[in-house]
């Protein structure tokens, strides 16, 4: 885990925040509460995404990310087209993820974001997502008892031919190597 | 893809009927999707840019019927045209590999073709089956009308509604058609998932839909694949049969169940179907 003071940790979100087309309006939040109200998932959430922008502004963005708050996001962008200040909230949520990730700060036993980590590394192995693999990783690294409770639904599929066995890897593969390769330098200057 | 294979099938043979030309795109690869920008995002980037890049070769738009594919390539194209220095970085990396992106690629959902490329008069021509009354629940879902809000509005779109009464059927009023169905929270947050689902379909029954369609293979198969499950959290019975739009549509215009893979449907949309031929 990377260290990382709160301050700083508000500092860089801003930061990539407003690099985001429309980002910078995050400051113009009026806290309505029009996204925490437009949320499928708000319920259910330690922190809604009203209070998201509230945490920021109290420079306490770590418990927001200490919290299952963002990765109970789905991308719906209920929040993005309803915002009356048109703050792209959707983005700010992968933002925070990506945040989180980076830096450890994430509950323990996040399934969204072990998902996300074994869908990331289907899809740099083979340039696209092969979905048995996906899942085998995920049940494996969250609780593989409860892959016993897919395969009656594997098996269904399977009948159907809606499963594919071995993973297809694209032809460019070495390419798209060579364009990640290029994109981490260019970030890590 | 294996699991989606019937909105593959169906959306090339109803493609043919219409007389559209579909090419597929050669060794694309995953848009970035959702679950890859959450962790990585100039990686993501990327990986649409590389298929973006593919289509510009061809000349042709970009065409997908996935409506997570379409939000997030339509968003790279869209953040790289709004911001230089991230088009150029990308580029830099596309040259890594050999490749170059213009900025010239229209990416279009296949929803989108069939409303306004085609329309209504060419549709109603290519039926040949009515399909004589059938209530339909029509889902949107979240991506494929927000947040950029070009193919229908963002908070009740209609379009579809208008698209299965050229086909004879009759869209239900469906006031959760572009709520969330959970994406990938049914296998990472079963409870969460189950629920969101669950009330799309109870809500569909509800309001004596005999089947729900879809514009979107994640959708579509959270709901029609957990359906016993969802019953059990919803404590209702919530089993009713789930298509994707393009199946619809090809049965209206007389295909085969093979042409549309009807047999590969987890509920029941084969005998839905059969019966209402046998009722006409």
């Amino acid at each position: 885990m990377n260290a990382v003071a709160t301050e700083d940790l508000c500092d860089v979100f801003l930061k990539n925040v407003c690099a985001i087309p429309n980002g910078k309006k995050i400051r113009e939040c009026i806290q309505c509460g029009t996204c925490s109200a437009s949320c499928p998932t708000s319920a259910a959430m330690e922190y809604s995404p009203r209070e998201v922008i509230a945490a920021l502004r109290a420079h306490v963005l770590d418990r927001v990310l200490k919290s299952n708050t963002v990765w109970l996001c789905s991308s719906c962008y209920s929040c993005t087209v309803r915002c009356p200040a048109g703050i792209p909230f959707t983005d700010v949520m992968y933002e925070l993820k990506r945040l989180g990730v980076k830096h450890g700060l994430y509950p323990k036993g996040t399934t969204n974001a072990v998902m996300a980590q074994a869908f990331v590394e289907s899809v740099d192995a083979h340039g696209r997502n092969h979905e048995p693999e996906l899942l085998r990783k995920y049940y494996l690294r969250t609780n593989p008892l409860r892959f016993l409770n897919q395969i009656a639904l594997g098996l269904r599929l399977l009948k159907r031919r809606r499963i594919r066995v071995r993973p297809h890897n694209i032809q460019g593969a070495e390419n798209l190597r060579k364009m990640m390769a290029a994109i981490e330098e260019n970030h890590a200057k | 893809m294996a699991t989606n294979k019937a909105y593959d099938v169906s959306t090339r043979n109803v493609a043919r009927v219409l007389g559209l030309e579909l090419v597929e795109l050669e060794d694309w690869n995953c848009c970035g999707a959702t679950a890859y920008v959450a962790i990585r995002e100039e990686r993501a980037f990327v990986l649409s840019a590389r298929n973006l890049a593919l289509a510009e070769k061809t000349g042709r738009d970009l065409v997908t019927p996935c409506s997570g594919c379409y939000v997030v390539l339509r968003k790279a194209n869209k953040y790289m045209a709004d911001n230089p220095e991230l088009h150029a970085k990308i580029e830099r990396a596309l040259a890594a590999g050999g490749m170059t992106y213009g900025g010239n690629v229209r990416v279009r959902h296949f929803l989108d073709v069939v409303l306004n490329d085609v329309g209504e008069d060419a549709i109603r021509e290519h039926v040949t089956r009515p399909l004589d009354g059938l209530r339909v629940a029509c889902y949107y879902g979240c991506q494929v009308s927000r947040p950029f809000g070009e193919i229908d509005s963002e908070e009740l779109p209609e379009r579809i509604d208008r698209l299965v009464e050229w086909l004879g059927a009759e869209a239900v009023p469906f006031p959760l058609k572009a709520k969330c169905c959970g994406g990938l929270m049914m296998t990472t947050q079963p409870d969460i998932g189950r629920k969101l689902t669950g009330k799309l379909l109870r809500v569909a029954k509800a309001n004596s839909a005999e089947c729900v369609i879809t514009c979107c293979p994640l959708c579509q198969m959270n709901l029609e694949a957990y359906q016993r499950e969802v019953s059990d959290a919803m404590q209702c019975d919530c089993h009713i049969p789930v298509l994707y739009f393009t199946q619809l549509m090809g049965h209206a215009f007389g295909l085969s169940s093979e042409e549309l893979a009807l047999q590969d449907s987890l509920t029941a949309v084969e005998p839905l179907l059969a019966r209402k031929v046998a009722s006409v």
